[in-house]
């Protein structure tokens, strides 16, 4: 199939079926052998190949022109990750009725890059106006979070921040090989089994877990799911499972990661009642501690000035995090106003399920909504003053007063 | 499961312990044949479109097995694959069909006048009859593989070439995408459209991307004959009707599917076939006739009895519930099948499948009045 046209192009094996050794081998560029199919598809002109996204309503669909597609297509990541690679997520998942999704993955750090050119308007559309200019701020100093420690335990049942990190060196989860994987899965054990203290803790593989321990897992709400969301089982990511993934989580069950899931590392610090400043100390803390362990092993986390830590999902660039609480709303959520409350407060409301799922018994999970563009200290920061509005306008509804008066303004 | 493989190179920068997947909790005949040292050897390969021996496997790693039957746990991506995966691909079809040997040769007979009798099995116990093959467009990558142009393609083709043709055959043919919800309806009622993929055999697989372009139905305006475009294969073709009349039921088939062939040779896009594997298709099962004959037969007590299994297996039949593999049989009605594909031919497979239900539905009938069946166990086929 054109081997003519390939070679000297990439780096290709060939080999024929009597031999097990390489016949043919090409270096030229550090191209993979397995675009050999990217180059196939270039024998299609680009409106054979470009997708149908008539009734698909993400943010790869909103952008991805044929014009666009036709300047991508040809083009390819160090590891091999191709614009197909990209939107397929996108592609095969037209909507979501709860949630605008993005509808595109990375493959690996340099897939920001490469791709910019979808991926920069997508980044836009998705966090607010942030423009290829843009600089973020990281801030994971706890210090800095004014406050948050006295939500009301009557009406914040629980409190967590969670956040990802990819590890250079490494493809991400839609692309990765099990080699890498297991790697990565290495790396992080020998992490995190260095871990003191309050962080003195355990690994707990997912495919040697018991049933009872994988039991006691779901109770504390700390078990992932085997991938059954289509969103991601479309991208790849639920690719030899449970080989290499795994659940590391400290004594105290306040602090936990999870490994190889959407992310390379998601990193999870929880607690019941309202005190989210510790909450975020831990997360801090922990999170420093693991970068500090990473780096001495020469696999710092992806990250850059302008797209801040570098994850899977577009939505998660720039802190990663999603700091929030379950707290009981069952009179300000009936009210007209709540959603513009939540959108004054760049606040998002989730049932206690998490994504996709719905509140129960006036029990919302409420978080911040921006990821890129604003610091770690920021984000929770809006989180612990929004939340603790939220209440007073509960107490005050169950009183039968008005909320008119504290209103926010747009933050 | 997109072409999450193209890095192929970079995978050779880890050791094949590294690499070799995981299978000691799987059953199923990919996970049987690949040991470390034969992952080793041919990891580093790759056919002309691209595929790789990851691709292959893949659906294997991430469906450990099945509770009903033992899958292959391997697809081929195109063509090439069951030549530059000669290693893994020859034990898994030897084990998956009888022992069948790189060195064997596959008959194919699709004339239908060397079928004996088959118009005659008993409409009271013998509920519809059904017969299906699949063909693989040659110049094509396989449904786990190809592109949405090469899918396209494939579609457009078919369309030309299954809306050409006339008198019995003379249909239309419907896109899933523009399908309308009446359309939809019908097409469900008369036990024609095919499932959106939910199987994790086939999702993981690749075969579900970009859902539903370039994927269709034709059929026949009696509606006894009907083409599955670009589902698990290129094209699947089955001829059915209510009743036991398979005579007729293969007769069709064989018509309708040599015009289709002729038409597509004429297009210089004929269809995979060799002399040692017979028509290729996807999955390594198909290989050979690619052909399952069957019925749905109601056969209560013969079910139930000790030895049913075991006469099944004489027969050289299997047997599935009503709703086709993966289901259960409901209320007696079972759907009787030839096991076989490659290594016997078409005619012959068929041949199976009219003579043992045949005698099934004896069998049946005898243990309704109180009789034995013992004197009509058959001896192995």
């Amino acid at each position: 199939m054109g081997g003519e046209t390939l070679l000297g192009t990439i780096g290709i094996f060939v080999s024929t079926p009597d031999s097990n050794s390489p016949q043919i081998r090409q270096q030229g560029s550090a191209m993979p052998f397995g675009n050999t199919h990217n180059k196939a598809k270039m024998n299609y002109d680009s409106d054979q190949e470009y997708p149908d996204l008539s009734k698909h309503n993400n943010h790869m669909a909103k952008i991805l022109t044929p014009a666009m597609y036709e300047r991508l297509r040809s083009k390819e990541t160090p590891s091999g990750f191709t614009l197909d690679d990209i939107i397929q997520t996108g592609i095969d998942n037209p909507g979501h009725p709860f949630i605008m999704t993005v509808g595109c993955v990375a493959g690996d750090e340099e897939t920001y890059e490469v791709f910019k050119e979808l991926l920069d308007p997508v980044i836009e559309d998705r966090h607010g106006g942030y423009k290829p200019s843009d600089k973020h701020k990281t801030d994971i100093d706890p210090a800095n979070l004014k406050g948050g420690d006295d939500l009301d335990p009557d009406y914040v049942l629980s409190s967590r921040v969670r956040t990802g990190r990819s590890v250079r060196g490494f493809c991400l989860p839609p692309h990765c090989s099990r080699g890498e994987r297991r790697a990565v899965e290495k790396l992080s054990i020998e992490a995190l089994a260095s871990l003191t203290g309050d962080l003195n803790g355990k690994y707990y593989a997912l495919k040697n877990m018991t049933d009872a321990e994988q039991q006691q897992l779901i109770d504390d709400h700390f078990l992932f799911d085997k991938p059954v969301s289509p969103l991601l089982l479309a991208s790849g990511m639920g690719r030899d499972w449970p080989d290499a993934r795994g659940i590391w989580h400290n004594d105290n069950k306040t602090f936990l990661v999870w490994v190889n899931e959407e992310d390379h590392l998601r990193v999870i610090s929880m607690q019941k009642g309202g005190n989210m400043k510790e909450v975020f100390n831990r997360f801090c803390t922990g999170l420093t501690k693991i970068e500090t362990l990473f780096k001495e092993r020469n696999h710092a986390f992806m990250w850059n000035e302008h797209l801040g830590y570098v994850l899977t999902c577009p939505s998660n660039l720039g802190t990663g995090l999603r700091a929030g609480v379950h707290v009981k709303l069952p009179n300000m959520s009936k009210n007209a106003k709540f959603e513009d409350v939540l959108k004054k407060l760049r606040l998002q409301k989730r049932g206690t399920g998490g994504v996709d799922t719905a509140a129960v018994g006036g029990v919302f999970d409420i978080s911040n909504a921006d990821r890129l563009g604003f610091s770690e200290v920021e984000l929770v920061q809006m989180v612990v003053d929004g939340v603790k509005l939220l209440v007073d306008m509960e107490k005050k509804l169950e009183k039968g007063q008005s909320i008119d008066d504290i209103m926010p303004a747009q933050k | 499961m997109p072409f999450g493989n193209t890095h192929n190179n970079f995978k050779l920068n880890y050791k094949v312990e590294d690499e070799y997947p995981d299978l000691s909790k799987h059953n199923n005949h990919m996970a049987k044949v690949l040991t470390k040292e034969m992952y080793g050897k041919i990891r580093d390969r790759q056919t002309p479109s691209g595929y790789t021996v990851d691709d292959v496997i893949q659906t294997g790693i991430d469906n450990p097995g099945h509770p009903f039957i033992m899958t292959v746990g391997c697809v081929a991506g195109d063509e090439e694959s069951y030549e530059v995966f000669k290693e893994l691909l020859d034990p898994v079809i030897s084990d998956r069909h009888n022992g069948y040997k790189p060195t064997d040769k596959h008959k194919t007979d699709l004339n239908f006048e060397n079928l004996k009798g088959g118009d005659d099995l008993d409409p009271n116990y013998v509920l519809s009859s059904r017969v299906r093959t699949g063909r693989s467009i040659k110049g094509f990558t396989l449904p786990p593989h190809n592109s949405r142009g090469e899918r396209r393609a494939i579609e457009k083709l078919s369309v030309e070439a299954l809306t050409s043709l006339d008198g019995e055959f003379k249909g239309k043919y419907y896109p899933l995408k523009s399908m309308t919800d009446a359309e939809q309806e019908q097409l469900i009622n008369d036990h024609f459209l095919f499932d959106k993929p939910v199987s994790p055999l086939l999702t993981c697989a690749g075969m579900a991307r970009d859902w539903p372009d370039g994927r269709g139905i034709m059929h026949n305006d009696n509606k006894t004959f009907l083409v599955w475009v670009n589902e698990e294969d290129h094209l699947r073709v089955i001829s059915m009707q209510q009743g036991g009349n398979m005579r007729e039921v293969f007769k069709r088939f064989c018509v309708g599917l040599q015009k289709i062939e002729e038409i597509f040779k004429k297009h210089n896009h004929g269809f995979m076939w060799n002399e040692h594997l017979g028509y290729i298709l996807t999955c390594p099962s198909n290989l050979g006739t690619g052909l399952r004959g069957g019925v749905h037969v109601k056969l209560p007590k013969l079910s139930t009895h000790a030895k049913f299994d075991e006469i099944l297996t004489r027969l050289r039949l299997q047997k599935r519930g009503t709703g086709g593999v993966d289901t259960a049989s409901v209320g007696g009605v079972f759907d009787i099948s030839n096991a076989d594909r490659l290594g016997s031919s078409e005619v012959a497979q068929v041949q199976l499948v009219v003579d043992g239900v045949k005698l099934m539905v004896e069998m049946e009938k005898k243990l309704e009045k109180g009789e034995a069946i013992d004197s009509m166990i058959p001896a192995q086929k």
